[in-house]
């Protein structure tokens, strides 16, 4: 190994191999043949759909599988890593999308979780916050060590986790799909973090689905399809939509196709809602606004700022603690869930399977999931199997779910065909106003240009829909208005001409709007 | 072996099915050992065993006898499994329809027997459903622990049930004796349940059989049935569908001890004429209210596969029984032979669980994914891009 070492103190790594590697699961093959390399000073991307192997490939470098075949090598010699243990001795550190911090301890009580203390059976804490400090002034991650972690921002939290990494000696960094959690304004300053080390001489393997974000941030690409390779080259002078296609393996549409619609009526009205969290803390602190038939208006804001508790507020799953909802003509304030979708509320939940679904239900099953009682479905206290059957039937073809049969358990089928299930059985009931929270969450392409195409056409029919991303490209490509809520607030009603990343993350970060 | 499975799927069902089958020899095999430390012959013993079970028309009556309980229990644990609550209180349930039952008959001694058997069999599972309602409201509605308070719930059952059988429901001849024996007199004959065969056994076994596919036909066919089991699977997606999820567990316990509270009256009816006492829960039920659990276990929690499950259960019991007389063992032996089965058929659960994996790993290879049909076909961009 060369003795070169980074800033950090660390010995670095020049490159990284991956050859011929081959991950096989009962009845699937994960990885087939995978080449993979990264160099020191370079950032690689690795894209690709959900199931195209990039976990599983990430896992055997990180020792959390055992390649069925080929090997992997660290300058040249080939390395056997075993376990997790195996790859941080030898350099190779991972940030994982759900972050492993214990909230209830601070900074430096994270970084030092599980390693040894240089003094013995007494602490070192005095060590380890000399050295984060050290760490952070290098890489710009600024972050107070004796605070504790649940008191930090998502994008402060992630600045634990590369600290982490970076202690213990990582001088090739996994990061799998880091931006997902952060405000435009933190991925900046994340980026600029990531450009340093970049500079200084790590390895760094992007995982994204933000192909802007791989462009601008990234020096090669590899694209895996079904546990292939599809292609390695750099980004300079490649597209957004060549590497989209490139993933999904077939042309696509630029941008979903937007008609003009003539507003309607005010479906849906909010005067001053409250409600509380899950915690019993405020989470919706007087929420006002107005939702049109023939108009998309997108709710952004960064993760936790009201938006589970202002979906479930108008589909009356949550008790509001002040202020007035209207659907149609009626107030529906205080009223229960079946009254609401009685009235054409249809709502598609940000936890689809665990509010949106019955995982162990069969497909049919689910479909009837909100009308099981009702005509046609249901006779005389009797479900009406062959209505069922037949319904199930049409809407399973209408809506490309793909499934082995109608009397499959969910559970057995992907994201994408679950989330289309979900629509089917919300747009089938011909809605008047629709609550669609992160409806593309976890989805990938072809299923995220299926969603959209579908809210898109319930606009030109004439339905009034509230969409919940914290997707900002989502908002920007769908909405006619964009609100942005902060802290249980709107902190602005932007038309969709004058909206823009930068103006609209202010905005979710707490800056008032300036009108 | 998973790998196996994945390639025959319809293999790994019916392995699935058998598993439980499967345990039970397993279970067996380790009380042959148990059974040869013993000094007894396995052989032997198990041949006294099928023997006793299935030997004579009467022995294969008195095994449908014991099943029948059982079987009536298992449908009620079927329910509240499947709407998500855990029923230990079968014991009591039992007990409750029981005295319920019991109650009717001795009131009107003189009513016809068609009437007095209907009325007395649905007060047995008024009374059951009563004593299951009781831990169904408590958990719905105050969040107390459904296993807790069905475990109390036996205890109460059985010192209420002493009190009335030493006190106002005696058998007055008995009251008048030193002995005091508690129990009910003898209910009038013309109200016995009809026996099917000249053997022991009587209608309930048929009611029992019936009402499984009803059950069956109740959870999968009917509005209500599906609230109970969504609200079991998943009570947020429940909420979110409009179903009131409190209510159905309410259903759910209720339902579960009305069938064992039916359970109750149908051994007053058909098997031993009178309540009694003495002094435990077991002395009355046999402790079916807690065998039937395994048994619906045993089954899948199907009420279809109750139905053979209770019968080789009753077969158990019976046979044991006759095993212990041929062969002199101890009566430990035969607790003891019951327990390795119960604890083998719920170990089998892992394999089950391995086995559906399996199939799970199956599908999924087996859903090619394909561009949706609404998407234009595939350009020359493609090959362009894929040969880079």
């Amino acid at each position: 190994m060369t003795t070169e070492l980074l800033p950090s103190g660390t010995r670095r790594i020049d490159r990284m191999d991956m050859c011929g590697i081959t991950k096989r699961f009962p009845g699937v093959l994960a990885n087939n043949q995978v080449d993979f390399d990264v160099l020191s000073g370079e950032v690689h991307a690795l894209l690709g759909e959900n199931g195209a192997g990039k976990s599983t490939l990430m896992k055997i470098l990180y020792g959390l599988y055992q390649p069925d075949e080929g090997e992997i090598r660290l300058n040249g010699e080939k390395v056997a890593i075993h376990s997790p243990a195996d790859a941080i001795r030898l350099g190779i550190g991972m940030i994982h999308q759900h972050f492993m911090l214990v909230p209830t301890l601070t900074v430096t009580e994270n970084v030092a979780l599980g390693l040894k203390s240089s003094r013995g059976m007494r602490t070192d804490l005095d060590r380890v916050e000399a050295r984060i400090e050290e760490l952070a002034a290098l890489y710009g991650l600024k972050v107070d060590p004796d605070a504790l972690v649940w008191q930090l921002s998502v994008g402060q939290q992630q600045r634990v986790e590369i600290l982490k990494a970076l202690y213990r000696g990582a001088a090739l960094l996994i990061l799998d799909e880091p931006t997902a959690v952060l405000t435009p304004q933190e991925v900046d300053e994340f980026f600029v973090t990531l450009e340093q080390m970049k500079k200084d001489g790590h390895a760094l393997i992007f995982i994204s689905h933000k192909l802007h974000e791989v462009i601008q941030l990234c020096n090669r690409v590899t694209v895996l399809r079904d546990g292939h390779v599809i292609g390695t080259q750099t980004t300079a002078g490649v597209t957004r939509h060549q590497l989209a296609e490139m993933m999904v393996g077939r042309p696509i549409a630029a941008q979903p196709q937007r008609a003009t619609v003539d507003l309607g009526e005010v479906r849906l009205k909010l005067r001053d809602v409250e409600a509380l969290s899950d915690r019993e803390h405020p989470a919706l602190r007087g929420v006002s606004f107005d939702l049109r038939g023939g108009e998309i208006v997108g709710l952004a804001g960064v993760s936790g700022n009201g938006q589970r508790e202002l979906a479930e507020v108008i589909a009356g799953l949550r008790p509001t603690t002040g202020g007035e909802i209207t659907l149609g003509d009626r107030s529906t304030t205080g009223q229960g869930p079946r009254t609401i979708m009685d009235l054409g509320l249809s709502y598609i939940p940000e936890e689809r399977m665990r509010d949106g679904m019955i995982k162990d239900f069969t497909v049919s099953e689910n479909i009837i999931l909100r009308e099981f009682d009702k005509p046609p479905y249901s006779r005389a206290g009797f479900l009406n199997r062959g209505e069922i059957r037949l319904n199930s039937t049409t809407l399973v073809k209408e809506f490309n779910v793909k499934t082995p049969t109608l009397e499959t358990p969910v559970k057995n089928l992907s994201g994408g065909n679950i989330q289309k299930i979900v629509l089917a059985r919300e747009l089938s009931r011909e809605p008047r106003v629709i609550v669609a929270a992160q409806p593309t969450r976890g989805l990938d392409i072809g299923a995220t240009e299926y969603v959209h195409s579908r809210l898109l056409e319930q606009r030109e029919l004439g339905t009034a829909t509230l969409l919940i991303s914290e997707d900002l490209d989502e908002i920007l490509a769908l909405s006619d208005r964009i609100l942005v809520i902060f802290h249980g607030r709107i902190m602005g009603d932007v038309p969709r001409a004058e909206a823009t990343a930068e103006k609209l993350g202010l905005m979710m970060t707490g800056e008032e709007q300036v009108v | 072996m998973l790998d196996f499975f994945v390639k025959y799927p319809r293999l790994s069902r019916l392995v699935d099915l058998a598993l439980p089958l499967l345990a039970t020899l397993a279970a067996l095999g380790v009380g042959a050992i148990m059974l040869q430390l013993l000094g007894a012959n396995p052989v032997d013993a198990y041949g006294a065993l099928l023997n006793g079970a299935f030997g004579s028309q009467n022995a294969l009556a008195d095994t449908i006898v014991r099943a029948t309980p059982l079987l009536l229990v298992a449908l009620g644990i079927c329910i509240a499994f499947r709407g998500g609550v855990i029923n230990i209180g079968g014991e009591g349930q039992l007990v409750a329809g029981a005295i319920l039952g019991t109650l009717v008959g001795l009131t009107f001694p003189e009513a016809p027997g068609y009437i007095v058997i209907p009325v007395a069999l649905v007060a047995g599972f008024i009374g059951g459903a009563i004593w299951g309602g009781i831990p169904g409201v408590l958990k719905a509605y105050y969040n107390v622990n459904e296993i807790l308070s069905t475990i109390m719930l036996n205890i109460i059952a059985v010192q209420g049930m002493n009190y009335l059988l030493r006190q106002p429901m005696i058998d007055p001849a008995q009251a008048q004796l030193a002995s005091r024996i508690p129990q009910t007199a003898r209910l009038v004959q013309a109200f016995d349940l009809p026996r099917l065969v000249p053997t022991r056994l009587h209608l309930g076994a048929l009611i029992a059989v019936i009402l499984a596919f009803v059950v069956y036909i109740y959870l999968w066919r009917t509005t209500s049935g599906y609230r109970i089991r969504a609200v079991g699977l998943n009570p947020d997606a429940s909420s979110y569908a409009g179903i009131n999820v409190k209510r159905n567990i309410v259903l759910a316990l209720l339902l579960s001890g009305a069938f064992a509270g039916l359970a109750g009256a149908i051994q007053v009816y058909g098997v031993h004429h009178r309540m009694f006492t003495d002094g435990s829960l077991a002395g009355f039920t046999g402790s079916a209210g807690f065998n039937g659990i395994v048994v619906a276990l045993f089954g899948k929690l199907n009420p279809l596969g109750a139905i053979p499950a209770s019968f080789i259960f009753g077969a158990l019991i019976v046979g044991a029984n006759s095993l212990q007389r041929a062969m002199q063992v101890p009566a430990a032996l035969i607790t003891a032979l019951n327990g390795l089965v119960v604890v083998f058929v719920v170990a089998s659960d892992y394999f089950s669980r391995r086995l559906a994996r399996s199939r799970q790993i199956g599908v999924e290879a087996n859903v090619e994914p394909s561009p949706p049909a609404s998407m234009p076909p595939a350009l020359s961009v493609e090959g362009d891009m894929s040969s880079d």
